[in-house]
């Protein structure tokens, strides 16, 4: 500290009366230049204290406990049908929003696949803002766990259930009503601590 | 035993840490060479210790030691012996002890090789280093001990992510620590500068070869993490803006920034503040990074399994290390004075502009990664960032920064001559415009960016082989004349032309993969027969083989170009049992002009096998930029000014001395 007030003194000789005025105003911007960067990260700090305790994969939506909005959607091409929300008649459902160009939606693709072979529960796909093509190349390399799909080509459907991103799960119950949504990929961890639990509880 | 013994020498390095961080600055203060004498001895106990530790981690991995928690969870007795060694630091105990590693290697090159430092410097610069020590050694101890135990020991480990298990992806780490520690020395430069209130010209050629070192490995480890990305996710992409690739993005941008501006303080005694900032930004940025990806603040298909209280313990970290250097440096930076002054049209000018535009890129990112955290913080909304919104704002930043790139180097300092520069360029210039031209013609219905790519590429390459000619004066005197100043020009001028060369291969990449892009997404049988750019593949068929740890599907390809026998191509879509995934692995040919690239999926039961297939022309290009670009990193760093010249140095510490009274005054004060 005393080194600095020494530099200080010796690089700024102090002024007389008039000319003492710019200077402490020019050391006053210079310091407040310089604490821009601490105010800065004291902002991002307190998002990031934040940040600790949200969760970016909890469930948000306005539309939980409110009924999934109405659509009809065609069909991905060679598939015989499409996904509309008269399909959404069992005791509880997923509804998962897919699309080629997400690599989310490639890690969370075995994940489905296994809970697709275990029977446990329909899974709707909503194939988000693809190119149909695409999609159904897709669905042919890596194997297709969806039960129905519907083609969302201008993310229209997408936006009534409120998709920020892909991928993304609804958890639909017999009357039609979103019961929960999981953001971002299912992880065999959310599926056997969470999914697999409130789906066995559903079909009761 | 050896999981005891590495802790033992765990909690040992973390009390040696707290010594060598307060007895060598108390001693700097008192100016006692006893004290201060402390922190070399120190720092190389401490590297010794943590070596040590990791040795015991590693050994309890290569022998399959399933009673240790970590080995367990990580680890599988039939694995390969390379992903047992790489499976140490493929989970978070084991790569932060990896970190630490790195951290107290450099912490003992500074006591080997920073001998001519000056002794308070010196002192300064280790005992900032082993505050970070005590940090992370605290840290790793009290939550994420890598040594704990499992009792009764199972019988069988959980395996390693069999994405992990890939060469690129056992060497990406260490690199990308080598990178992003190593920064932490022209932190540690910093702080100790601000704490002595002095930073001229020798403080910016210390500081320079560390970080110079620091930049090649963050450069190496990135291009190798986006190579691993580009083979194994089977997409052909090999950038995603994820928020762990651009934690390891934004201190690579600080540190060119760097790199750029410690020339200035270095050449012209100018931008001190501004530098010192940058060394302490460009660390902070390491250290978020750290945060981002162990706190699960945010999605990434990277993060490692998140703990919310080694979230609070970052945190709290971070503050106290951003937090403390940016406070010491809003009361010290203002006395730093600047020393030469400069016209906006010079080389320190385009140097700015340099740094103007990578902080800006940076900034970019950090606000693109951190946004949906604000959002979610203020708004409670969920959002993600995409490419969309990165490209969008990249280019435009990027794009003068290339132009501005092949300019600088050629502009005198002080005050530059821009239209006599632009005589000189003026053939680049007609060359790149022409490029432009029949860009235009040629590829605007596709891309009308490859327009603009093309032409900073024929800009910038050109324009650094223009720059090279001028200096050894190539055609304007004689060739011998030109061999003997080809000769003579220092290394780290071919170090820059290199580097900067890598940049314009990388872009020549980056357009022409982006915009000539074939790829084909189709089922097909044995026999069928695909074209792909001026290549037919054949498929054979496909079977199952088994793996040393997995089961594959093999699908094999062969390739012809007008009927001439090219190569055979044999992707595979692998299932592991120990974790269940699948993963993809490609079967591409590299050549220099494009990439061929086959994925095999499942088949459909009828014989028939999903298949990709891709042409990228001149994909690979984008590493062999990266690799220039560290390589001429590597040249530069072997310039002679770096490794002798202690006398110089000296001397140059000396005159700046005299060039600054008020560190004068310091000195004979303490005196």
């Amino acid at each position: 500290m005393s080194d600095t007030a020494k530099t200080d003194g010796q690089g700024e000789p102090e002024g007389v009366g008039a000319a003492n005025a710019p200077v402490a105003r020019k050391a006053r911007t210079g310091l407040l230049i310089a604490a821009l960067p601490i105010a800065a990260f004291v902002v991002i700090g307190w998002f990031l204290f934040r940040g600790l305790s949200l969760d970016p994969s909890e469930i948000y939506s306005v539309l939980i406990d409110k009924p999934a909005p109405t659509f009809d959607l065609a069909a991905l091409p060679g598939k015989e049908h499409g996904f509309s929300s008269a399909d959404l008649t069992q005791p509880v459902q997923l509804v998962n929003v897919f699309a080629s160009w997400c690599v989310a939606c490639r890690v969370e693709h075995p994940v489905l696949m296994e809970l697709k072979r275990s029977g446990a529960v329909p899974i709707y796909g909503l194939n988000y803002q693809d190119q149909p093509d695409a999609a159904g190349g897709w669905l042919q390399n890596f194997g297709d766990p969806y039960d129905r799909i519907g083609s969302d080509l201008n993310g229209r459907v997408g936006i009534d259930f409120g998709v920020y991103g892909v991928p993304e799960t609804f958890i639909v119950d017999g009357n039609g009503i979103i019961v929960r949504k999981i953001t971002g990929p299912i992880t065999p961890t959310i599926l056997q601590k969470e999914l697999l639990p409130l789906i066995a509880e559903m079909q009761k | 035993m050896a999981p005891e013994l590495g802790q033992y020498a765990l909690v040992l390095a973390l009390v040696v840490a707290a010594v060598q961080a307060i007895v060598p600055q108390v001693g700097a203060y008192r100016r006692d060479a006893a004290w201060m004498g402390v922190a070399p001895a120190a720092a190389r106990a401490q590297f010794l210790l943590v070596l040590f530790a990791f040795g015991c981690l590693m050994v309890s991995f290569i022998s399959s030691d399933f009673s240790v928690v970590n080995v367990f969870e990580n680890s599988h007795s039939l694995k390969p012996l390379i992903y047992k060694i790489s499976g140490v630091w493929g989970n978070h105990e084991g790569s932060l002890l990896l970190w630490i590693l790195i951290l107290t290697l450099f912490g003992a090159a500074v006591a080997q090789f920073g001998q001519n430092l000056p002794p308070t410097l010196q002192a300064r610069v280790l005992s900032v280093q082993a505050m970070i020590g005590v940090g992370f050694l605290s840290f790793i101890l009290f939550t994420s001990n890598p040594f704990a135990r499992l009792d009764p020991a199972p019988f069988e480990g959980n395996g390693l992510n069999p994405l992990l298990q890939d060469p690129a992806l056992a060497l990406h780490p260490p690199f990308l620590y080598l990178g992003y520690v190593g920064l932490s020395v022209a932190f540690s430069f910093a702080v100790a500068a601000l704490i002595e209130g002095r930073v001229d010209p020798a403080w910016a050629r210390w500081v320079r070869p560390w970080t110079l070192a620091a930049w090649c490995c963050l450069t190496a480890g990135i291009a190798l993490g986006s190579y691993w990305a580009y083979y194994e996710l089977g997409w052909g992409g090999w950038w995603f803006w994820d928020p762990v690739e651009n934690a390891s993005f934004m201190p690579w941008l600080a540190a060119t920034a760097l790199l750029h501006s410690s020339i200035v303080v270095e050449k012209r005694d100018a931008l001190k503040s501004w530098t010192v900032l940058l060394a302490i930004l460009a660390f902070s940025l390491s250290l978020l990074g750290t945060f981002i990806v162990r706190s699960g603040v945010l999605n990434s298909v990277h993060a490692f399994a998140s703990d919310p209280t080694r979230g609070v313990f970052i945190l709290a970290f971070l503050v106290f290390v951003v937090g403390g250097s940016l406070t010491l440096y809003a009361i010290r930076a203002p006395s730093l004075k600047g020393g030469g002054l400069f016209r906006p049209v010079s080389r320190e000018g385009t140097l700015v502009l340099n740094n103007l535009l990578l902080s800006t890129a940076c900034f970019t990112v950090l606000l693109g990664t951190l946004y949906p955290l604000f959002l979610d913080a203020v708004a409670s909304e969920k959002v993600s960032v995409g490419p969309p919104y990165f490209n969008s704002v990249f280019v435009p930043l990027m794009a003068p920064l290339i132009a501005a790139l092949a300019i600088g180097p050629m502009l005198a300092w002080k005050r530059g001559d821009l239209a006599g520069v632009m005589g000189r360029l003026k053939f680049v210039a007609a060359l790149a415009f022409l490029t432009g031209l029949g860009m235009a013609w040629y590829a605007w219905n596709i891309m009308p960016l490859a327009v603009l790519g093309m032409a900073l590429v024929v800009w910038l390459g050109l324009g650094v082989l223009r720059e090279w000619a001028e200096r050894v004066r190539l055609f304007r005197w004689d060739i011998v004349e030109s061999w003997r100043r080809a000769r003579g020009l220092p290394r780290a001028s071919y170090g820059m032309s290199m580097a900067h060369m890598g940049v314009a291969l990388m872009v020549l990449g980056i357009t022409a993969s982006e915009t000539w892009q074939e790829e084909k997404q189709v089922i097909m049988r044995p026999g069928d027969v695909q074209t792909v750019s001026d290549f037919e593949l054949t498929f054979v068929g496909a079977e199952k083989v088994p793996g040393p740890n997995y089961s594959a599907t093999a699908g094999t390809f062969v390739v012809t170009r007008n009927g001439q026998p090219v190569t055979i191509l044999q992707p595979e879509s692998r299932i592991f049992s120990n974790p269940p995934m699948e993963t993809t692995e490609a079967a591409i040919r590299s050549t220099l002009a494009g990439d061929l690239y086959t994925v095999v999926g499942e088949g459909d039961g009828l014989g028939g096998y999903a298949v990709r297939l891709y042409y990228k022309p001149l994909v690979i290009w984008i590493w062999l930029g990266a690799l220039a670009m560290m390589i001429g990193g590597m040249i530069s760093l072997s310039d002679r000014r770096h490794r002798i010249g202690a006398p110089a140095r000296k001397q140059a510490g000396e005159s700046g001395t005299h060039r600054d009274p008020g560190a004068l005054a310091a000195a004979g004060a303490g005196d």
